[in-house]
């Protein structure tokens, strides 16, 4: 077991500090390095924040739509297959409900201001 | 230093010019980078762009027209009255420069955000989608006998293409699959016709000013083909920038731009065009795992390549607004 801070708060105090010390006092395109900088760093704090439990809902869906046991990559990289070959569409029960809810946990952690991400997430108000 | 180069090649090529000043480096990849910089002249400087590939970096990536043939569509594009810079010189090696073109150099904004939300353009928005429409009908009619050489792609050989990209990825993406199966199962066949295809006319590689669109940019796709895959690709949710409700780049309804494609004398067909914002949509997602890729193997091992292989998922969100809509 390793001691603390957790990787959440030592990504978040870097990135904290970056955006309120550092960005002060940089311009032009090095402004913009830094921007994307930051904006990984938070994207890293958020997986860190929701990937296990994103990833056991992913894992509890997929068992239940393909029949069989395995890691979410493993799984994923079944459906796919099943996709693929037609043996899956969307009028496969819950397959479409499947996408769905992986995909807002995705978008989640990768891009939480996207406008559609925003708008779906409404939808579920 | 650039400007050496460029001042001789001016002096042969432009009347009265002396030289050349200025030059900056807009963008560049290994294999292109574009320059701006400007012509010294007696009358007054003249604004002027460098597209070119260095020397020792000959060879087009497969899907490219090449510079010669940009060059040769930004001229067509030009003498037809189109909004596209002029070209003032094609290289030759005596200008020591590799390949490429001189153009004149258009004033006007090109980043998106900008275009939608200040102020300048307010004037602009409300008209642009229809002037797109007007536009890619002039580029679709541009005369087919005086084209450069240019590859030809249906729908089919287009899915094909994506989905060996895709595999070879090796990025196992459900969303993407069902795309696949959705494009296979609604490819709409051989176009009724085959036209010149910007290939890739969206926010970014359109200037704009304060009374709307100056100059088409970016014929680096350009092939023959279907034309409603401009259509289509100019819809595609990655180029609206926040604007979702405004399909055509974020400035208005694709009613406005079949309008100003029919006003200018062509056919639209809507269902072509959804077929193709479908492809186009999935097109931008493999070139974000595409730039994951070239991050993890390099040369290229920036930050901004990194972090655009996480916007693949953008794509996937709007692949199911598109094919499995939920409740409105």
């Amino acid at each position: 077991m390793q001691d603390e801070p957790t990787p959440i708060e030592l990504t978040k105090a870097v990135a904290d500090f970056l955006r309120n010390d550092i960005t002060p006092l940089i311009s032009g395109h090095q402004a913009f390095k830094l921007r994307v900088a930051i904006n990984a760093l938070d994207l890293v704090t958020r997986q860190l924040t929701l990937e296990e439990g994103n990833d056991a809902t992913e894992v509890a869906r997929l068992r239940t739509l393909l029949g069989v046991d395995g890691s979410v990559t493993e799984l994923n990289r079944a459906l796919a297959e099943r996709i693929a070959k037609g043996e899956v569409d969307l009028a496969t029960p819950g397959l479409a409900e499947h996408l769905w809810a992986t995909t807002m946990d995705k978008l989640a952690v990768d891009q939480p201001n996207y406008a559609s991400y925003k708008r779906e997430l409404g939808r579920e108000g | 230093m650039i400007e050496a180069e460029l001042s001789r090649s001016v002096v042969r090529w432009c009347p009265g010019a002396t030289g050349a000043t200025a030059a900056a480096k807009l963008s560049g990849g290994a294999s292109q980078e574009t320059w701006r910089f400007d012509i010294t002249h007696p009358d007054g400087n003249i604004g002027a762009i460098l597209r070119r590939s260095p020397k020792g970096y000959g060879a087009a990536p497969t899907r490219a027209a090449g510079l010669a043939a940009e060059a040769r569509l930004m001229q067509l594009a030009f003498e037809a009255g189109l909004p596209s810079p002029r070209v003032l010189h094609v290289l030759t090696p005596e200008d020591d420069l590799g390949t490429g073109f001189i153009m004149q150099r258009v004033e006007g904004e090109t980043i998106a955000r900008k275009i939608l939300r200040d102020d300048e353009f307010a004037a602009a928005r409300p008209h642009l989608a229809r002037q797109i429409g007007g536009v890619l009908a002039g580029l679709h009619k541009l005369p087919q006998d005086r084209l450069p050489t240019l590859r030809t792609r249906s729908a089919t050989q287009e899915i094909a293409e994506f989905e060996r990209d895709y595999r070879s990825l090796n990025w196992p993406k459900p969303v993407f699959e069902l795309t696949l199966r959705w494009l296979c199962n609604h490819d709409p066949g051989p176009s009724a016709e085959t036209t010149l295809v910007h290939g890739d006319f969206r926010n970014g590689n359109l200037i704009i000013g304060a009374e709307g669109l100056r100059a088409v940019l970016d014929w680096e796709l350009a092939h023959l083909g279907d034309p409603m895959e401009d259509l289509g690709w100019v819809c595609v949710n990655s180029w609206r920038f926040g604007e979702i409700d405004k399909p055509v780049g974020g400035f208005g309804s694709r009613e406005e731009l079949f309008a100003g494609y029919e006003a200018a004398g062509r056919r639209c067909d809507p269902a072509r065009v959804k077929f193709w914002e479908v492809m186009g949509t999935l097109r931008w997602g493999i070139m974000c795992g595409g730039m994951m890729q070239r991050f993890r193997e390099g040369p290229d091992h920036s930050m901004e390549r990194a972090m655009i292989g996480r916007r693949a998922s953008e794509t996937e969100i709007d692949l199911l607004r598109l094919l499995a809509p939920r409740g409105r």
